[in-house]
């Protein structure tokens, strides 16, 4: 549970550390990706790797929980539960079992700007696999009763993640309070009152405007020839018309920042005394150059991981804290997030640890990295590259993440070049320009003052 | 990822299920994986994969023991010395030695579980005889300095102080006290906080020196390095341990107390509970087939029973499932689900039908059919990356079933007969038995089905 907070950061952090290859060892390692365009626009990339005989297929659309109307929180990712329900081909829950029958597993997930339904199949299913995701694309059936039902799961779904956890409610309370005016601002699962009401309708409504080949990406990682996945697609997702009203309003903007905000909780569930630090930051699809790759840089020096200086000052010598972490996470559309976290040691206030972490905060802000720290930082990076290759999953992963939030696959495997090219002097800039309190949001999460009372 | 995205279902990440479920080989693949036995000059065994696609090589290792072997009023002191191994070793003090592996961009990762302590080492090919020297240092002469030492407790303390207030983890605490009073398998794994307060460095030292030793480890390497070279790597690595072990003896014991229905009140939205009776032993030649009922019943994600009629029919949980967890000396058939606190009644309620029919009647022909379509076409999903290819070699060798197994394994699925089934599942399924821990609003006590 500690974790909770800090796991979705670490893991935002790992896709972006593996963008691609850094050093001639890791460029060496590096599959490359094949794209191609079918007629009806829809995306085709496919990364070879022939250790195993499986492949990773996935598609990635376009769309996700904050292109949702307003008041219609949560249809994004109640679409996607819906998704497995059937097809005028396929009877419901079908899918997933045709799937198992033919050795694959399969799942699907949905973000703030996608929505992704993946599968893992010998190499010899994946026509199969993608026959039905096409069938799916365009051929969606759903049943009142069964929508009913689903909804029941979302509802339970939302309960177990965010209404049962009060680490959750709390960095779900944050993202609100970062975001004043982006869609950003409400959850991905949606608001409970909101998701109670979504309806048979509103999922269709979501459906036929955003789900087309034209505003997906297909990605095939593993075991396969490009030319032969292309052939695929075209007698597949090929056939379907391309539908020219998936075009994305325009989201909303934030306002300048005026001043940080805090959110302090009390909750008898809470363990330790635990803080959180949230900063608006650029996403790499927006930065200026070079910027997302500093504050990955500028994150790992300050906070990421025991070597780190926040975790040395705050952990090791001043035994403020007992865990220590932080990251930038920068895969999205419109917007990044730099977050900090830390849990306070026993009888240690969180106003202490909090005025602890911000004089770590304004040091690196005043004085920026030393040149060892940056190439130890960078050399993580590296590392982090190379392990990352080893797998389909993640290999498919890296592509779809970044193409799907507005970057080129040059972008994406030109991301160690840009990273080289670091500076210290460019660390040291994004430092002064985004640890802004102005712009930050502070989460304080600890039990009550008298805890009897509660429980 | 929940940041990010949020996933349409999650699937329990159980070693147990994961280490029974991936050793399946696609016959006749062109691909197919060849296992080494590589044995040290120094006499040290282990499983190679060669795989020269990647600089990098992934080693896993275990030694049989976890936090069964802990003291028995220092619960705790197996997981404890796993958060230690890269808190400075020899001459090298904590802070130098994370700096150092960073350097190297060496990962190593140790974690416990009720009989096993398993480590993950990961090196680039290049820097692999420095991270190995540092990985030798750790096993062998681990510093577990005063100051390292407290700063971990605090970060031990803390973990569990937050798992007290974690449902899930309180229904499963309480389902273990439960099973098991008065023996290892009860304890938390973590320990308490009584207990780790008392967790010195000799207490540590003293474990490592009983249960770090080279005639009760397993090691599994997959990657860029040939035999060769891997034989004198695992004298250097694992040389510096003893000979031999000193494991305490562990007495066998069947999950205890059943039938019981134990509520534990927390004010919570969602309830949680935890359901569970006797399991099958891994050495059971039944084994195979309470794999393949509990794949069908719990076990298959939307193929499974459980999630058809608790969540898809009733809408009653996002999470069901049920999975076989055999034990060393014990074996559990466990499940779990969570709903909103006026569910849970309807909801056991469905879970223990549906186990009902199924040990009065077993499964259908489809049903068997589909689970031996699943289980033997998806072993290959459990080999695409070495980390998963070594976990699954060193899961073979912890529970001793060959080198083999892996080419074995399909056909004993396919063996698997339905009147196997309906015998194990009569066999296996105990409904009136089962010890369920309730976390949630409702009544106090525990009462008595």
């Amino acid at each position: 549970m500690r974790h909770i907070r800090s796991l979705p950061l670490l893991a935002a952090l790992t896709l972006m550390t593996v963008q691609a290859p850094l050093s001639t060892l890791a460029h060496a390692a590096a599959p490359r990706a094949v794209e191609y365009k079918l007629d009806n626009g829809m995306m085709v990339v496919v990364i070879p790797d022939h250790r195993a005989p499986v492949v990773q297929h996935m598609v990635w659309y376009r769309v996700g929980a904050s292109d949702e109307v307003r008041g219609k929180s949560g249809i994004a990712h109640f679409l996607e539960h819906l998704m497995f329900k059937g097809t005028e081909k396929l009877g419901p829950g079908q899918f997933s079992k045709i799937i198992a029958r033919n050795g694959g597993q399969d799942n699907a997930f949905t973000g703030n700007d996608s929505t992704t339904y993946f599968q893992s199949v010998a190499k010899d299913r994946l026509p199969l696999v993608m026959d039905m995701e096409a069938d799916r694309m365009a051929n969606l059936k759903l049943d009142v009763k069964q929508v009913e039902t689903e909804r029941s799961v979302i509802l339970e779904e939302r309960r177990s993640r965010v209404e049962n956890d009060p680490g959750s409610q709390l960095d779900e309370q944050m993202r609100a309070a970062m975001y004043q005016n982006h869609p950003y601002h409400t959850p991905i699962i949606g608001w409970f009152h909101e998701m109670q009401k979504l309806t048979r309708e509103d999922a269709f409504v979501f459906y036929r405007r955003y789900y087309a080949p034209n505003n997906a990406i297909l990605v095939v990682a593993g075991d396969v020839e490009p030319e032969d996945v292309l052939k695929l697609a075209k007698s597949t997702y090929g056939k379907l018309p391309a539908n020219p009203a998936t075009l994305r309003a325009e989201r909303p903007t934030e306002p300048p920042a005026v001043v940080g905000r805090r959110i302090q909780m009390q909750d008898a569930r809470a363990g330790q005394p635990t803080l959180v630090r949230h900063y608006l930051a650029p996403c790499y699809a927006k930065a200026a150059p070079r910027e997302a790759e500093a504050l990955d840089l500028l994150l790992k020096v300050l906070a990421g991981g025991s070597t780190s200086r926040m975790y040395k000052a705050l952990v090791v010598d001043q035994k403020v804290a007992t865990s220590l972490d932080g990251g930038y996470s920068g895969e999205a559309l419109d917007s990044g997030r730099i977050a900090l976290f830390g849990v306070a040691a026993d009888g240690v206030k969180l106003s202490d640890l909090e005025t602890a972490m911000d004089k770590v905060i304004g040091d690196v802000v005043a004085k920026g990295v030393t040149a060892k720290e940056l190439e130890l930082a960078r050399n993580q990076y590296i590392a982090s590259y190379v392990y990352e290759s080893d797998g389909i999953g993640a290999l498919a992963r890296r592509y779809g993440w970044g193409l799907v939030n507005g970057q080129s696959i040059n972008d994406i495997e030109d991301w160690p070049n840009r990273l080289k090219s670091v500076t210290a002097e460019d660390v040291k800039m994004v430092a002064e320009k985004y640890l802004n309190s102005k712009a930050s949001v502070t989460g304080w999460l600890e039990p009550p003052a008298d805890p009897a009372k509660k429980s | 990822m929940i940041t990010l995205s949020i996933a349409r279902t999650l699937r329990p990440a159980l070693a147990a299920l994961a280490l029974t479920s991936a050793v399946f080989l696609t016959s006749g693949s062109a691909n197919a994986m060849k296992i080494q036995s590589v044995k040290s000059p120094g006499g040290i065994e282990a499983w190679l994969v060669e795989e020269h696609g990647l600089p990098l090589m992934t080693m896993q290792f275990g030694f049989m023991g976890g936090s069964s072997q802990d003291p028995a009023d220092k619960s705790g002191v197996a997981n404890y010395i796993t958060a230690m191994m890269d808190e400075g070793a020899g001459d090298i003090r904590s802070a130098d030695f994370q700096e150092q592996l960073e350097e190297l961009a060496a990962k190593m990762r140790f974690e416990t579980g009720r009989d096993t302590l398993t480590g993950t080492f990961q090196t680039l090919t290049g820097n692999r005889e420095k991270a190995g020297d540092l990985l030798a240092l750790a096993l062998a002469k681990p510093r577990f300095d005063g100051d390292a030492m407290d700063r971990i407790r605090g970060q031990l303390q803390a973990t569990i102080q937050f798992d007290a207030k974690d449902p899930d983890k309180i229904a499963e605490q309480a389902w273990f006290e439960t099973a098991y009073p008065k023996h290892p398998y009860g304890n938390a794994v973590h320990g308490t906080t009584a207990s780790t307060t008392t967790i010195s460095g000799k207490d540590l030292e003293a474990y490592r020196a009983r249960v770090f030793a080279r005639d009760n480890l397993k090691v599994a390497v997959v990657g860029d390095i040939d035999a060769k070279t891997l034989g004198a790597f695992l004298d250097k690595a694992f040389g510096g341990l003893a000979a031999k072990a000193q494991l305490n003896p562990v007495a066998a014991l069947d999950p205890q107390g059943g039938p019981a229905q134990k509520q534990i009140v927390m004010d919570i939205p969602q309830s949680v509970a935890q359901f569970g009776q006797i399991g099958m032993k891994r050495k059971d030649p039944d084994f195979i087939a309470a794999y393949i009922l509990n794949y069908i019943m719990g076990g298959g994600g939307f193929a499974s029973r459980l999630m058809d009629e608790v969540r898809e029919k009733r809408g009653l949980a996002y999470s069901v499932y049920s999975y076989i967890q055999p034990l060393q000396q014990s074996s559990i058939y466990m499940g779990g689900v969570a709903t909103k606190t006026d569910g849970m009644d309807k909801s056991l309620e469905v879970i223990r039908a549906e186990l009902t029919k199924m040990a009065k009647d077993g499964p259908t022909d489809e049903e068997l059919a589909d689970a031996k379509q699943y289980l033997t076409g998806s072993y290959a999903l459990n080999f695409t990356s070495s980390g998963s290819i070594a976990g699954q070699l060193l899961g073979i060798q912890m529970q001793d079933l060959g080198i083999d197994y892996i080419e074995t394994r399909n056909s004993r699925v396919e063996a698997v007969t339905m009147a196997d089934m309906r015998r194990v599942a009569k066999k296996l399924l105990h409904p009136d038995q089962l010890i369920v821990t309730v976390v949630g609003k409702g009544k106090p006590g525990v009462a008595q089905n």
